[in-house]
């Protein structure tokens, strides 16, 4: 692989314990991040019938504070924040003004005039310029804290029991999107009832100081790791849209199965996604042949579209792919995939793949 | 990391025995990580040396697989359609590709330790 800038990578604060554990380190974003330890199949499994741990802290922390908070956030998003109590968190988009999404972001509510916004790690420097420049008029503080924050996401079936003997919070008292802060190990922690795998689990914000020792006792009382790559199977056999794949900034986020994430009210992007979409996001499955990002979609021999995320199932055990297609199209029960000049049958299945 | 000595290897990663049975490294196969499918080139075909003749592709990744050598492809190994692990279980035994008929061998191959030196 062959780097294109020359930008050094940035490091989180794990770095060093992934190197230890012998991870297979590659750029994501502009960071170098582990994407496998002892191989994505078998991390992809931990997370589906136990429980496994991933470095998440790549990902962007923006705290909003100040008596518009609310209403600020209900000018850049699209769902609705003012249903959001205090300890509760929720999916969320940052629609721009021409129809497409500048990220998708998860919103977590601290009290009534303070929010906490995780965004995505290659898109952090453009969230946080779009967002100032919206500030504008809103009496609210805006603060990147995204190099304070260690971010563990601890997923599968038993991360609850894993946890729970290790925290002074009753867990299991705890429902999908709670925001609490806790102990873990002695650590002083914010844990949020949420993922990005299809299972249940918690993802936890450490301060970055206490973060490797955190990492380093989680795997000491039974947390194995787990890299990017099955973070990308785990979120594709959940129909999980991934920014960059599913959407981009000039792609309508609508395309998506996702239309619950748009209320209402009177948000930056309102006019701009007005418009139907002429793509939908289509979910396809094949017999044996892999299928990659950017593999043309065809229908009757003709290209209807084109692959943005796939690869095998680990759980299915064949391959899968989302993918982008003319809305006019988006309706057939079997389309071909064109692999290498060669075309695959590929029958449209509904979304998500896998459900736990 | 395992480089037999009796093989020859391409810097690609390919390896190509003395009786033109061609394969992958372990090295390689370790980089890719877990195999899922291997593509494989049609008996009979002539290829020539550094064409691109396999395809081999990981959970996360697909990986081209280049002609060692110029020759006629005589048998390719109809295990993998099965069972593509075994390019991971097996690098040099079980997991072979293809085997050529050589007429020209690639100039560039390394022998074990030259290969070795260079992926270190």
């Amino acid at each position: 692989m062959t780097p294109t800038t020359e930008t050094p990578l940035k490091r989180t604060p794990l770095h060093a314990a992934h190197l230890r554990a012998g991870a297979r380190m590659v750029p994501f974003g502009g960071w170098d991040m582990p994407v496998q330890y002892a191989g994505v199949k078998a991390e992809h499994e931990a997370v589906r019938t136990r429980a496994a741990m991933f470095d998440v802290s790549h990902m962007g922390e923006f705290r909003v504070s100040g008596p518009d908070a609310e209403a600020f956030l209900q000018r850049v998003t699209t769902n609705d924040v003012s249903k959001l109590r205090p300890g509760r968190a929720g999916y969320n988009w940052l629609p721009n003004e021409s129809g497409g999404l500048v990220d998708d972001i998860y919103v977590y509510r601290v009290g009534e005039t303070e929010f906490l916004l995780v965004v995505n790690a290659s898109n952090i420097e453009k969230d946080w310029t779009h967002l100032q420049t919206h500030a504008a008029g809103y009496d609210v503080t805006l603060t990147d804290e995204s190099p304070e924050w260690g971010l563990l996401a601890l997923q599968g079936p038993q991360a609850e029991a894993l946890l729970q003997p290790h925290t002074d919070v009753d867990l299991s008292a705890k429902k999908k999107n709670a925001f609490f802060p806790g102990t873990l190990l002695e650590f002083p922690v914010m844990f949020a009832r949420t993922g990005y795998t299809g299972e249940d689990g918690f993802e936890v914000f450490v301060k970055a100081d206490d973060a490797e020792a955190l990492w380093d006792r989680l795997i000491a009382v039974g947390l194995t790791p787990a890299g990017l790559g099955a973070r990308d199977t785990l979120r594709l056999e959940a129909g999980f849209p991934l920014y960059g794949h599913e959407f981009a900034d000039d792609l309508h986020p609508l395309a998506s199965t996702y239309s619950w994430v748009v209320k209402d009210k009177d948000h930056v992007g309102r006019a701009g996604i007005q418009a139907a979409p002429t793509v939908r996001l289509i979910g396809l499955a094949l017999d044996r042949v892999p299928v990659r990002e950017g593999y043309p979609v065809l229908l009757g021999g003709e290209s209807v579209g084109h692959v943005t995320s796939g690869s095998t199932s680990p759980t299915l055990g064949h391959p899968i792919a989302m993918a982008l297609v003319r809305a006019d199209a988006a309706n057939a029960d079997a389309y071909e995939v064109e692999v290498r000049g060669k075309a695959h049958p590929a029958r449209r299945v509904e979304l998500p793949f896998y459900k736990r | 990391m395992q480089t037999p000595s009796e093989l020859k290897y391409a810097a690609s990663h390919e390896w190509l025995a003395p009786d033109g049975t061609v394969g992958i490294s372990d090295f390689a196969q370790d980089q890719l990580g877990d195999v899922v499918y291997v593509e494989l080139p049609e008996v009979g075909r002539v290829v020539s040396a550094g064409e691109t003749v396999a395809v081999v592709e990981s959970v996360k990744t697909a990986s081209d697989i280049y002609a060692p050598a110029s020759g006629t492809i005589v048998a390719v190994n109809e295990a993998l359609s099965g069972s593509p692990e075994l390019v991971n279980s097996g690098a040099y035994t079980d997991g072979w590709l293809f085997r050529l008929d050589v007429t020209e061998e690639s100039g560039d191959l390394m022998d074990a330790n030259a290969y070795s030196a260079a992926n270190n």
